[in-house]
């Protein structure tokens, strides 16, 4: 195995647990443990856990905090609370996207910002020199932090019975601080799978600790490890955007549909002139949701054809597990990606039938409110 | 180790092929599926399509990722698993029976000799070959 890779405090328990192991993002990380979908439909109808610790945690603090963040993300920082979490991107002027990240109000003037671990040394570049952090002062606080994400039905039950207080009362995008399993946490009520549940922040050498408490005691509610193909399987039948497939340096937020974490209105950011100018005009294509007429696979890359004419081309793809279609995500033009409309993605040389369906492609069941 | 059978042959890209009477059965080993993972879907040939030995002849998905299919032997497809059109995850199930994928009528017999031996094809595991 590449030893450059770098691995993440549950590499061990991955092991032992019996993972498949594959590099994801400069990162060594389970695949699955016991199966792609047996995996996916115990987040959908129990609960599972999620090493999602080799995401990027920047800190920032100081007076001059918001001011930073309102200038380098698209969403509004303002209207973020303390205790509340937010979507948005990090753009470039171009518009295209550095990343898509959450962002938490930890206090007055500090806050936390998760991106993908992909990303996280060209992300640390961008937010450090691309707009100057006058009076306030970035942290990377990345290999200090684990994170595990408790996904699906049972997730407040299982993490209710182990928590030092009350977590129904943590509402959705919202995070409070607490013990979970005696470990000390940030119990943010978020997530990538469409399910109800939350992702947990603690210090990376008591990621183990908190790992085998939610695994010992969330037994009696089925639950299990959940590799990232399911994590893959369970956001794409959600529509979210996973950075590298659907969104990346050369694609606007307008495109990918994105556009509601786009404040313009909020004043100047990164990325903001480029928006609105398509925005005026009109984005020549959209990111779509493709439903395959049989069970071959769409997959990241393959030609997206109307009438035999190229017309786009997909971001992701897979076989829905819940929806048990073949399900995909593509960029097409504009005038082709209206819901009901008839293409083809290209598959070994031969148009497969698609349609255009409504996104998610299965239905939410996150916590309202 | 994955489950190899002492009657058959084997490629090294993890086919099987099993002798019945003058027809060769042909699926892929139990090591091939747990690589994949889920299989989700197969593409086979239709009966009468001709194979050559060595050239790809369908495709096999799984949730992550998609291959060909080889074939053994060169010949004739005289029958093809169409229950796998339903019920893909057969071949993760059974992969040496109910997940077979086609059975050839072979156009030279001497291929089958160029096939690896069960014993072959667990060295050919041992190594760690993909």
């Amino acid at each position: 195995m590449d030893t450059s890779l770098k691995r993440t405090p549950l590499f061990s328990a991955h092991l032992q647990a019996g993972a498949r192991m594959v590099p994801f993002g400069g990162w060594e990380m389970p695949v699955q443990y016991r199966g792609i979908i047996e995996e996916h439909r115990t987040v959908r109808a129990a609960v599972g856990c999620f090493d999602v610790s080799h995401m990027g945690e920047f800190e920032i603090e100081g007076p001059g905090a918001l001011a930073t963040l309102q200038r380098l993300t698209t969403n509004d920082v303002a209207a973020l609370e303390i205790g509340q979490v937010q979507y948005s991107l990090l753009c470039r002027a171009d518009g295209g996207i550095v990343d898509d990240l959450t962002l938490y109000r930890l206090a007055e003037d500090r806050y936390l910002m998760v991106v993908n671990a992909g990303n996280i040394d060209k992300d640390w570049t961008h937010v450090t020199t691309a707009v100057p952090a006058d009076g306030a002062r970035w942290r990377n606080v990345s290999d200090a932090t684990g994170l595990i994400a408790v996904q699906g039905p049972k997730a407040e039950a299982l993490v209710g019975r182990l928590a030092d207080q009350d977590v129904t009362r943590i509402g959705y995008y919202r995070f409070a601080h607490g013990k979970v399993g005696g470990v000390a946490a940030l119990i943010s009520r978020t997530g990538y799978t469409g399910e109800d549940g939350f992702e947990l922040y603690v210090a990376a050498g008591e990621t183990e600790r908190l790992w085998k408490a939610l695994l010992d005691g969330g037994r009696a509610d089925g639950v299990a490890p959940i590799g990232l193909g399911a994590r893959d399987t369970l956001r794409l039948e959600m529509r979210y955007a996973l950075y590298g497939n659907d969104i990346d340096d050369t694609t606007n937020p307008l495109e990918a549909g994105l556009g509601w974490v786009v404040k313009p209105a909020k004043g100047d950011f990164l990325g903001r002139a480029a928006i609105e100018a398509m925005r005026a005009k009109g984005p020549a294509r959209k990111l779509v949701g493709l439903e395959m007429a049989d069970r071959s696979v769409a997959r990241h890359g393959y030609p997206v054809v109307k009438d035999g004419a190229p017309t786009g081309i997909v971001t992701s793809g897979t076989f829905g597990p819940s929806v048990e279609r073949s399900i995909a995500l593509a960029y097409v033009a504009t005038a082709h990606g209206a819901v009901g409309a008839e293409l083809g993605v290209e598959i070994r040389g031969q148009a497969k039938p698609a349609r255009v369906v409504k996104t998610p492609f299965h239905p939410p069941k996150v916590k309202k409110g | 180790m994955a489950n190899v059978l002492p009657d058959l042959r084997y490629t090294r890209e993890h086919e099987w092929a099993k002798k019945e009477g003058g027809r060769i059965r042909v699926g892929i080993t139990a090591y091939a599926q747990e690589q994949l993972g889920d299989v989700v879907f197969v593409e086979l040939p239709k009966v009468g399509a001709k194979l050559t030995a060595h050239q790809a002849f369908g495709v096999v998905e799984s949730v992550k990722a998609v291959s060909d299919l080889f074939a053994p032997i060169s010949g004739e497809v005289a029958d093809a698993n169409a229950e796998l059109g339903q019920k893909p995850e057969t071949v993760n199930q059974d992969p040496y029976g109910k997940g077979w994928m086609l059975v050839v009528s072979p156009s030279n017999a001497k291929e089958w000799e160029q096939l690896l031996t069960a014993a072959q094809y667990e060295e050919f595991l041992a190594q760690g070959a993909h």
